[in-house]
Order: structure tokens, then C-alpha cells, then sequence
């Protein structure tokens, strides 16, 4: 038996958007697919590799393990929220400064993790920052160079008092 | 201006990848376009009795069911394209889906073509199939056993080839003083880009062309392999490769996948998408590795090395890859000996068919696995004669002055100074404190461990001729084109495939210091067939020694052009023109200039040109380098051992490496961490598993262990740079360095904290249980 497809709306990046979807797409699959935001990414469809994590009120979220209904009214940010190229997000200019990727497909998600770790921590250390890399994989940097973004951002975040994402901008 | 080459600058290629502009595979939507989905085997070894495909095709949105029967005849195997000469190779046909039986876990059974991705994987499970289980071959070793189940039913022994290179005089192993004997096996490991595989096919019934998108390290390979294939000419068939989520090896190969997908493609008239998942990049993408190493070395007391012998079972899994057969054999065969002189060299090597995934090249492609076997029995020579495992190394070193050196296996190194990075890497680590820190550390009962490896590795894959003597089939020259726009702004085409390494830079920096423009002004167009007339791909860390210099070739034939017209305009004698910095100026007469903006200008307005010039200014280059480049270094690793839990904790790594010139220090700093993690993960945490039945028991990253960012210490990097003689560029490679000398410096470093207890070898991947377990026997002794 079919099941009816449902309205599913967020506010995403700040702007309200919605999309009829089956109720057991999956975020990612709405984010990317349904609004057309190709910055998420999947990578490892068991929740190890992070390289879907967007903010969802506030909070990281992979969005390769959520469903869509269930994030329908909430205020999302994915990497295309964070900044464009000529006004990038602090932790943007950390990771192209840094050489903070290399490949680039883990980044996005890689970023909104490390937006989520600043956010409780803005002075994290080197080891606080590997311990919150935790959720994600990449397979290119050797994470070095993360470390070195995320620090570089954390600076330029402390120095200019930038507003994290998923707060009052 | 500043130094360019050299210089520390940041990518061209991230203010798109940084703000989610990336355009990868699955982010293609074309009009009416199709999902494809794969079933795949679930059996190691079975007979397909029959498959039943009738609920399926009823599913919603369901457009077409596709079994190895009813592609029999309108779609050719899939070939290896590494045909290694001499060594009775027999190779199986692979069809791109299985036709009456299966023969790995992951093996493809039926193609499903459904509107949408979620309707064609409910199809894709409502396939019935009836299998008669077989017995299964799984290990190399006992599948060349007598009563081992057969693979393919003609393949004797399972044996896929047997080669052999290299003699060592009976007399100098007999005579030898003393003898390392051991045992190393190198287990399966999954190259595991965080973008899987993927496929999308394109086909306009009115012209005939054929596109096909695809993750490919390599896509004019891809091309030439695939028109055969789906017996379409190359010139209708157009490969791009667009971002790609990294490589590691496992998007060099030319996999039935892709060709299925162009398939459907033609045969439905509608685009058609394949998104590898994650288990089927464990079940049927191509892993790395899995060869059981047996090993002599050979020599004196006093530390002479004279000969080593190897034996290599690879397991080859069910069919030969496109690079599979190269890599157990030319890529390891000939790299026994290392940096070390040592006379005589031989080795053997088996290839076996099993019912596993094939295996093909991954990151380093039989280099580490050199490497390994010989920087792991100079340790136990040390270790036996008594000697310092350093000073080893030192007294076997081949010589500066011994440059270019051929080894015992007949391959010749272009230039080196191993001494270099060694003594670079002692600055950065006081060695004889660390010594005497140990002996008071292993009084307290702490198990702390050194491990160097000093290594060289064949890289730059050329020279053709080469290429054809051993079988590979493709040239490995590598295509330029650097073509300059009205405006002075330059456009660069190139042959290589880059997936993360940056080309777009470093390529970039060459060409603008060459021409004394900007990076901003300079783009690089890479991964499409129809935009640039061939290359070889980015594999092997050939990019920058062969494309790198083709670059630079065809940027020095535009100078030339250009050179001319701005005589031409100046009225001056050719001979007299100088550039520098962008400008054309002639000798001797100040202010006599034009830019090359200006003169970017008059060659493609083509008002003014000399006589029997012609116009534009764009040149083109093949370059077929005369030798492969051999980089070189020295890592340090030490770890600390906790007896009580097996845990390992890397304490320090120290990585100097001879990629001769480096053209941008920042992304080779980039390869080395990459290349680094991914070799210690060989050594302490991944690898693949295979239950007896042949079933995969790390089909997903739960369960297969990748590094993370917290096992990690600061790695310390430095470079020397020898220049290699083989390019204008001196350039050497660098994508494989880190892996393949990180895993023996780990395992040295490990087997060294564990000395006290007298263990010469554990099978890696060194999991604490392993570690502990390893102690604990010992220890019962």
C-alpha cells in the first residue's frame, strides 16, 4: 500500500522552503535532492563518516540518518548557509587558509561539525578539537591540517566576535 | 615578482569545494533521468539456478530488469589492462553481470532501472534468486592447494599468473653468513574514498554519443576501455569525470558498474544514475593488498647485505582489475631491494583467483608492500647480528655518488641521496637520548619503540616503451595543451585526473611563473575526453613529474610562439628578444616592450603576424618521460606499547621526505599527512575480513576500522630536495610517500617496544587484542 507523500518545510540557510517528499526520505536526501543544496554530502549511509552533518536548530545533526518529516519546521543551516566566496565563514577561511581539505567531499560536513564544536567551545585544544572530530572521517588530510583550520577559525571567531550559525545574526 | 614554484599558496581549487559549490556525480540531475541499482551476490561461491524477476518488474516505477542472460552477446567483459608478459597469465572473462554463476560476495547479478532512488532499491529486493552454494577458495595460500574449489573451472591451481625476475647464485645464500627468514602478510584494505563509486550514462539516440560521467582517476582509460566494451567508437563515447571525493587506487579501475550504466543508458534512451553505497563499495569495489610475504635476506655479520629472495602470494580475488596484475609483479617484484645495494634479488610471485573482490593498485600500488618486506627483515638483521638497526641502513645505503644506480632487478634509479633525509630527520630527533630513554622507560616496565623506514619508491609512471615491455595496456606519456586567450588569459588542459591533490594550483603555479601572469588569470581543465585529445590519468604519483611536465613544455612552446610575434612587432632579431616577468623586451634597447597580454592580443587577432606564422597562441605537449622518478626519505615513528591492554600510541612521527622540487610546499605537506594516515592505518587498525564461507564481515565503517583524527599525533614533515634528472621540473612524486613508508616505520616501531619479550612478527592490523595477546604468549614462555 502506498503511504501519501507528505509537505515537508524548513527554514533553510534562512530562507523558508518545502518539498513534498515520501515520509521515509531521509534529510539528506531532501536537502540535496529536494531543495537542490548539493553541498551535503553522503559518504557512508551508517552515520561513521559525518560528511551529511548540518545544523538543525542549532545543533549537528547527520542528516544521512534523520528523516525529513522529522526535521519539518525547523531552522536548518547546511554548508551554503555558512558563507559564499565572498563572505566566508570564519571556519571557511580556516580550512582554505590551512589546507583544511584536499578532495573536499567530507569538508561541508566536516565544517558544520566544527561549527557545532565552537559553538560549545571557542578556545578548543588541539586534543579538545581531534576528540570532536571523532564523528567524521576524511581520507585525505590526515586531519593535521582540520586541526590547524579549526584553530585558525577559532581566532578569527574570538578576534571579530562573529556570530556562530543558528544563532541571531 | 616572488618565486611562484616553491611558494606556499593556497588552492585555487577550495572557494568552491568550502562553500558547497563542488559539483560530484551525485549531484547531477539531467531531465527523465533513471536510478539504477545493483544486486549483488550475496554467496562467495554459488550457481544461479534461476532468476525470477516478475514481482520486480511490477514495482512501482520500474522501467527495466537486466540479468547476466539477457545481456549475453550485446555486452562484451570487462578486460585487465595490465597484461604482465611471461608469466603464463590466464585471464577470466568478466561479464558485467554474472551469468549462471557468482563468484564473490558483491558480484553483480541483475541490473534494475527504476524512477527514483528509493523505488529502485524496493525492486531491487523483491528479485528472487535461487543459488546452489558452492564451495568457496578464500585465502591465497589454500587456494592453490590441490583440493582447493576452482574459481574458474579451467584455472589450474587457481593460479591467475606466475612470474618470476631476478637469480641469486646458489652459492651466495649457501655461503650466506646469516640468513632472515619471515613470513609477512599484508592484509586486504579498502581504499574507502568518503565518495563512493558512481555512474551516469547519457545517450542522444540522434547523434550516437554516449556520455558517461563517471568517478574516474583516469577517464580517457575509462574511454578506451569502455568502447570496446559496449562496441562503441571513442569518438561518440565521452568520459568526464567531474569532482571527485578521492581515489586512494579504487577509481583507477574500469569496473563492470560503469559499464552497465552507459549500457542502460543507450539501450533505454534516458539518463540513468548509479550511486554506489558504502557496502557495495566493500563488496565490489576493487581493495588494495593482500599479499602473504615470504622472505630471505641474505649476509654477513659485520652488516654486508648480499641477496634477498622473495615469494609473493597475492590474492587477486575473483577476476583480474584493470591494474591488478602489475602490482604483485613490475611495481613489487622489481622494488625488493630498496634503497639498499644489495647484488642479487629474486622473486616469485603467485598470483591466485579466489571468491573475494578482486584486488587491484592502491595508494602506492606494490611500493609499500616493497618497502615493507624489506625495511621489516632489515630489522630482524639488525637484530641479529646485534647491530644498531640504523646503522644498517647506513652501511647498505646506495651511495649519492652512485647515481643514476641500477639495481638487482634491472631498474634504474634516477638520482638520490638517502643520507639526506636521514640526517635531516636526526636533527628533528635526538636518536642516542631517545636510546638511553628507552633502556630507563623499559626498567620502569614501559614498552616504548623506535622504527625508522628508509624507503624509495618507483613513481612517474612512464615511459611508454617501458609501459608496452611489460605488458600495461596504454602508453603512460601524459597530454598538455596550454591555450592562451585573446584577453592573456590562459587556459590549461591536461591528460592527468586529479581527485583532491590540487593540480589546478601546482600546475597553476608552473605555468604563471613561466609566463609571469597571475594565478587568478590561469584555469585548468581536467577529467572530460572531449575537452583534451588523451591522457593517462592521475595514479602512481605521475602527475606532476609526466603532466606536470607536459605543462611546462607546452607553456615554454607558447613562449616561443609568442617570442616571435613580439620580434616581429619590436623589429628585432628573434635571438635578441628577452622575457621575464611577462614582458617581452629586446637587448639592449630600453623601452622596447610588449606584454604578453598585448602580444596574447595580436596572435589570435592575427593582424600582424610574421610571415608563414600562424595565428593563436596555443601549444600542445606528449611528453614520454625517458624513466620513471624514484623519491626517497626517512620516517620516524615511535610508539608506546600499554602491556596490560595491547593499546599502541604513537608518540611521535617524524616525515622527511625527496619528492625532489616541490612546487607548492603547503599541498605536499597535504599528501604527506594523507599518505601517512593512511599507511599507520594499515599497520594499526584496518582491514578487511573474511569469514571461511567467504563472507565479508566488514562490509560497512562500523565494522572496518578507518583513522581518525585523535589517533593521531602532530606529524612532523620536512623536505630535501634531490632533483630528479628525468624532467625539466626535477620533480619526483609525492601522493605515495607517506603510505608507503608510515606502515613499516610503525611496525618497526612497535616490533622495537616489544623486543623484551622476543616477538618478531604480528599480523597486522595491530589491534590491542593481537598486541595483548602476542605479550601474553610470550610471556607463558
Amino acid at each position: 500500500m502506498a503511504i501519501e507523500n507528505v509537505n515537508v518545510k524548513v527554514k533553510i540557510n534562512g530562507k523558508e522552503r518545502c518539498a513534498k517528499v515520501e515520509p521515509r526520505t531521509l534529510l539528506a536526501h531532501y536537502i540535496r535532492d529536494d531543495l537542490g543544496l548539493t553541498g551535503t554530502h553522503i559518504g557512508c549511509d551508517t552515520s561513521q563518516c559525518g560528511a551529511c552533518s548540518v545544523m538543525v536548530d542549532g545543533e549537528v545533526v547527520k542528516s544521512c540518518t534523520v528523516l525529513a518529516v522529522q526535521a519539518d519546521g525547523s531552522e536548518i543551516t547546511t554548508v551554503e548557509g555558512l558563507g559564499d566566496v565572498n563572505n566566508l565563514h570564519p571556519i571557511q577561511q580556516g580550512f582554505w587558509e590551512k589546507h583544511g581539505l584536499q578532495c573536499g567531499y567530507c569538508t561541508p560536513g566536516v565544517m558544520m561539525a566544527m561549527v557545532g564544536l565552537l559553538k560549545q567551545n571557542p578556545n578548543p585544544s588541539d586534543e579538545e578539537i581531534r576528540e570532536g572530530l571523532e564523528g567524521v572521517i576524511c581520507r585525505c588530510t590526515g586531519y593535521q591540517f582540520i586541526v590547524e583550520a579549526v584553530k585558525h577559525a577559532a581566532q578569527i571567531m574570538r578576534e571579530t566576535e562573529v556570530q556562530l550559525v543558528g544563532e541571531e545574526r | 615578482m616572488t618565486k611562484v614554484v616553491g611558494a606556499r599558496l593556497k588552492r585555487k581549487e577550495d572557494p568552491k569545494l568550502i562553500t558547497g559549490n563542488g559539483y560530484f556525480s551525485d549531484d547531477i540531475q539531467l531531465p527523465g533521468m533513471l536510478h539504477a541499482a545493483i544486486l549483488r551476490s550475496p554467496h562467495a561461491h554459488a550457481m544461479i539456478k534461476s532468476i525470477n524477476v516478475e514481482e520486480a518488474l511490477k514495482a512501482p516505477g520500474v522501467v527495466a530488469i537486466y540479468t547476466g542472460k539477457d545481456l549475453e552477446g550485446k555486452i562484451g567483459p570487462v578486460p585487465s589492462s595490465w597484461l604482465v608478459p611471461g608469466c603464463n597469465l590466464k585471464e577470466a572473462p568478466q561479464y558485467p553481470l554474472a551469468i549462471d554463476r557468482v563468484r564473490y560476495v558483491g558480484d553483480g547479478v541483475a541490473l534494475v532501472i527504476a524512477e527514483g532512488r528509493y523505488a529502485v532499491r524496493d525492486a531491487m529486493y523483491l528479485i528472487d534468486v535461487e543459488y546452489e552454494t558452492l564451495s568457496p577458495a578464500v585465502g591465497q595460500k589454500q587456494s592453490m592447494q590441490n583440493d582447493a574449489p576452482l574459481v574458474h573451472d579451467d584455472i589450474e591451481n587457481n593460479i591467475a599468473f606466475h612470474w618470476k625476475a631476478g637469480e641469486i647464485p646458489e652459492e651466495v645464500c649457501e655461503n650466506a653468513e646469516v640468513a632472515i627468514r619471515q613470513s609477512f602478510y599484508i592484509q586486504r584494505v579498502a581504499p574507502s574514498p568518503i565518495e563512493t563509486r558512481a555512474a551516469i550514462g547519457q545517450y542522444n539516440p540522434g547523434s550516437g554519443e554516449l556520455t558517461l560521467w563517471c568517478t574516474s582517476q583516469n577517464p580517457h582509460i575509462h574511454r578506451m576501455v569502455l568502447s570496446g566494451v559496449l562496441e562503441i567508437s571513442e569518438a561518440k563515447l565521452r568520459v568526464i569525470a567531474p569532482d571527485m571525493g578521492g581515489g586512494f587506487g579504487g577509481k583507477i579501475g574500469v569496473y563492470p558498474d560503469e559499464a552497465l550504466v552507459g549500457y542502460a543508458a543507450r539501450d533505454l534512451g534516458r539518463p540513468v544514475k548509479w550511486i554506489e553505497e558504502r557496502i557495495e563499495h566493500f563488496t565490489a569495489s576493487n581493495y588494495g593488498r593482500d599479499e602473504v610475504l615470504d622472505v630471505e635476506l641474505f649476509g654477513k655479520r659485520d652488516g654486508t647485505l648480499s641477496a634477498i629472495r622473495v615469494k609473493n602470494t597475492h590474492n587477486v580475488g575473483a577476476y583480474l582489475s584493470t591494474m591488478g596484475p602489475g602490482v604483485s609483479t613490475i611495481d613489487f617484484g622489481l622494488m625488493v631491494t630498496g634503497c639498499y645495494k644489495i647484488p642479487y634479488a629474486s622473486c616469485e610471485t603467485f598470483g591466485v583467483y579466489t571468491n573475494t573482490t578482486p584486488t587491484d593498485a592502491y595508494r602506492g600500488a606494490g611500493k609499500p608492500e616493497a618497502t615493507y618486506q624489506i625495511e621489516r627483515a632489515i630489522d630482524l638483521f639488525a637484530k641479529e647480528i646485534g647491530m644498531d638497526p640504523l646503522e644498517l641502513r647506513r652501511k647498505n645505503f646506495v651511495q649519492k655518488e652512485e647515481f643514476p644506480f641500477t639495481n638487482a632487478q634491472g631498474l634504474l634509479y634516477d638520482s638520490g641521496d638517502y643520507e639526506k633525509p636521514l640526517t635531516k630527520a636526526l636533527e628533528m630527533f635526538d636518536y642516542n637520548k631517545f636510546r638511553e630513554t628507552q633502556k630507563e622507560l623499559r626498567k620502569q616496565g614501559k614498552l616504548i619503540g623506535i622504527g625508522f623506514s628508509t624507503y624509495v619508491e618507483l613513481c612517474g609512471f612512464g615511459p611508454s616503451k617501458v609501459a608496452g615491455a611489460i605488458g600495461f595496456q596504454g602508453g603512460v606519456w601524459e597530454n598538455a595543451t596550454v591555450r592562451v586567450h585573446p584577453s592573456g588569459k590562459v587556459t590549461v588542459y591536461s591528460g592527468t585526473s586529479p581527485h583532491g591533490q590540487g593540480h589546478a594550483t601546482t600546475f597553476g603555479q608552473v605555468v604563471a611563473e613561466k609566463l609571469g601572469i597571475p594565478m587568478d588569470d590561469i584555469e585548468l581543465v581536467f577529467g572530460d575526453t572531449k575537452a583534451i585529445s588523451m591522457g593517462w590519468g592521475t595514479y602512481g604519483s605521475r602527475s606532476v613529474a609526466v603532466g606536470g611536465t607536459a605543462v611546462s613544455i607546452a607553456t615554454d612552446r607558447v613562449i616561443e610562439k609568442a617570442k616571435k610575434i613580439a620580434a616581429h612587432e619590436l623589429e628585432a632579431p628573434v635571438e635578441d628578444l628577452i622575457f621575464e616577468k611577462g614582458i617581452f623586451s629586446v637587448k639592449g634597447a630600453p623601452g622596447f616592450e610588449r606584454t604578453f597580454q598585448e602580444i596574447a592580443k595580436s596572435a589570435n587577432m592575427a593582424w600582424n603576424l610574421p610571415e608563414g606564422l600562424e595565428p593563436s597562441l596555443e601549444a600542445q605537449s606528449f611528453f614520454d618521460p625517458e624513466n620513471f622518478v624514484y623519491p626517497f626519505g626517512t620516517h620516524i615513528a615511535v610508539v608506546e606499547v600499554d602491556k596490560e591492554t595491547g593499546q599502541i600510541e604513537i608518540k611521535r612521527y617524524i616525515a622527511v621526505d625527496d619528492v625532489g622540487r616541490v612546487i607548492n610546499p603547503l599541498t605536499a605537506e597535504g599528501q604527506v599527512h594523507g599518505g601517512i594516515a593512511q599507511g599507520i592505518g594499515q599497520a594499526l587498525w584496518e582491514g578487511t575480513v573474511y569469514n571461511e564461507d567467504g563472507q565479508l564481515l566488514t562490509g560497512t565503517f562500523m565494522d572496518y576500522a578507518m583513522p581518525k583524527a585523535r589517533f593521531f599525533p602532530e606529524i612532523e614533515t620536512a623536505f630535501t630536495e634531490t632533483l630528479s634528472p628525468v624532467n625539466p621540473l626535477g620533480a619526483k612524486g609525492i601522493g605515495e610517500t607517506g603510505t608507503t613508508a608510515s606502515t613499516p616505520a610503525i611496525m618497526n616501531a612497535v616490533m622495537d617496544a616489544l623486543e623484551p619479550y622476543g616477538i618478531k612478527d604480528i599480523e597486522m592490523p595491530l589491534t590491542p587484542e593481537k598486541v595483548w595477546r602476542a605479550i601474553s604468549e610470550s610471556e607463558g614462555k
